[in-house]
């Protein structure tokens, strides 16, 4: 393989707290390249904090400290926040979980889209509204010309979902971070909308990281995971082998789950193990 | 236990008008379980606040232990039904101690022993003593939604209702309220009624299953039956293949 898109080692993520330190992030690391790679672990895992800190959105008073996080040739540890903003939709892009939250309730949606051509690209006000246009119709939306002066709350979830990921890709960057993209949906629509992001992913040659809670999501679409248990990596696997995993925790995870077809009287509670939390590297 | 005969449950008047359920049939025998599956909008938790009494203007009959309930339901009615509900952030008052949240009930039904019945279930829910006087901030969401099931378990109902009990919950969480709610169906001998959009969890819990899309309930069938693929509607099959996980060669772009 090539050289990665973005190299992580030793990110830690951490915030002063009452009681001391908290460290959200311990010591992760992993590169992505042109793949799609996923982020399981229950809340407060540290799962959207490493997500957060590659975006540089990790605000005071926490600190991010890395031996390395680079995203191309670019030293994300080292860049300002006036390099960041110029980096954020250009080269790395974040697609929320609800985009009832996420878009601007009082502004078009073919505008915020448009919005990110002009500020990234420097394009005319016509030229960004035709690439938005186009843009909608990549994403599936059957009638862009309409949908593009819809305001958010006259779209649906899926819908609104689609437009973030417009939004997101419009500018062409190289990494898309999908945080909980589809949790807020309905399964059949969450099919759709993650169809439209491999689609778009896999055509652009992208790198794609998923941050999700849902093993089955995660290890059914990416190529490969990271398991987070208390803001640590426990382990790393091909997604299609997570049923082999072999770390207690995964396994623990993967036991509890309900399954249609197994009716089993008592799920296997997960049993916390406190070697867990100790820190690995 | 609870029959529904030809429910019709609308919202709004004039062109803006909708109809949540349309001729809803269902009866759940006495403890059993029954879950209704669907996507938002389908209706399903329109149907279980109908049988809480949250919703006084449906059409059609709902019956509860033989008795027909109207519109205004009596206490002892009240009593007999309870719900949880999917988000124990706002399900619970964020100003009152789990103490007061679970006195509230004994109060109301003007219910003897007070101190004790809180004491038990809080007990049988698996919270200790020390989480009595806590508020609902200072506890986990498995803890909240503990508290939300002792309180609608205090009254000592017949019937459950579930609206996406587990939701909001991460898996490890789920799986401990999952086995609570069956320990306690097991031990009361309480009927059943849950809502979700999550197959697995539905099967998990419940012997059958209602499909409901678009207000309509087009399908009701078992949980073995569901999980062998012996379906009929078009609706269910989409279910149980989005539900298997996201497979590239089935998508059509």
């Amino acid at each position: 393989m090539s050289a990665p898109l973005l190299a992580v080692r030793n990110l830690s993520v951490t915030y002063p707290g009452d009681d001391g330190d908290v460290r959200a992030v311990r010591n992760v690391s992993f590169t992505l390249g042109r793949e799609r790679l996923g982020i399981v672990g229950e809340s407060g895992s540290g799962k959207s904090t490493t997500g957060r800190a590659i975006m540089g959105l990790v605000g005071h008073p926490g600190r991010i400290e890395a031996d390395e996080l680079r995203l191309g040739d670019t030293d994300l540890a080292r860049l300002s926040e006036h390099g960041f903003r110029k980096l954020r939709g250009r080269r790395i892009a974040m697609v929320l979980q609800d985009p009832k939250y996420s878009l601007d309730p009082v502004m078009p949606v073919g505008q915020q889209i448009a919005e990110t051509h002009r500020s990234h690209l420097r394009s005319t006000k016509r030229d960004a509204r035709r690439a938005a246009l186009e843009m909608l119709e990549a994403v599936h939306i059957r009638d862009p010309e309409r949908v593009y002066t819809m305001y958010p709350h006259q779209v649906s979830g899926g819908m609104g979902q689609r437009v973030m990921i417009a939004m997101m890709l419009i500018a062409g960057p190289e990494i898309l971070i999908a945080d909980e993209p589809t949790s807020a949906l309905d399964v059949t629509v969450q099919t759709q909308v993650l169809s439209i992001l491999d689609e778009l992913v896999r055509s652009r040659g992208m790198g794609l990281l998923l941050i999700s809670h849902n093993l089955h999501l995660v290890s059914s679409f990416c190529d490969r995971v990271l398991v987070m248990y208390a803001g640590q990596v426990l382990e790393t696997c091909a997604a299609g082998k997570l049923s082999e995993a072999t770390h207690p925790y995964t396994r623990g995870l993967l036991a509890a789950l309900p399954r249609l077809g197994d009716r089993r009287t008592e799920l296997p509670q997960l049993q916390r193990d406190p070697a867990w939390m100790v820190d690995l590297a | 236990m609870i029959a529904l005969d030809d429910v019709t449950i609308g919202y709004g008047t004039g062109p803006r008008a909708v109809v949540a359920v349309r001729n809803l049939t269902l009866a759940v025998p006495e403890g059993q379980a029954v879950g209704l599956v669907g996507e938002s909008g389908s209706g399903k938790s329109t149907v279980l606040r109908a049988v809480a009494g949250l919703i006084s203007h449906a059409t059609g009959e709902i019956t509860l232990a033989g008795q027909r309930v109207d519109r205004r339901r009596t206490t002892a009615q009240r009593k007999m039904t309870q719900m949880v509900f999917q988000d124990p952030y706002g399900s619970l008052h964020p100003n009152q101690t789990v103490d007061q949240i679970l006195g509230l009930p004994v109060v109301i039904h003007r219910l003897d022993r007070g101190e004790a019945r809180i004491v038990q279930a809080l007990a049988e829910v698996g919270l200790g003593r020390e989480h009595r006087y806590r508020f609902p901030h200072q506890l986990s969401g498995g803890q909240r939604q503990r508290v939300a099931i002792a309180r609608a378990l205090i009254l000592e109902p017949r019937i459950l209702l579930l609206d996406e009990p587990t939701s909001a919950l991460d898996v490890s969480v789920q799986a401990e309220i999952l086995n609570l709610l069956a320990r306690l169906r097991r031990d009361r001998g309480l009927t059943l009624l849950m809502v979700s959009h999550d197959l697995a969890v539905i099967a998990h819990l419940c012997e059958r299953i209602g499909v409901m899309t678009r207000g309509l309930l087009v399908e009701t069938t078992t949980a073995t039956a569901m999980a062998n693929n012996h379906v009929t509607h078009e609706y269910t099959r989409e279910l149980l293949r989005f539900n298997a996980g996201f497979d590239r060669s089935s998508v059509a772009p």
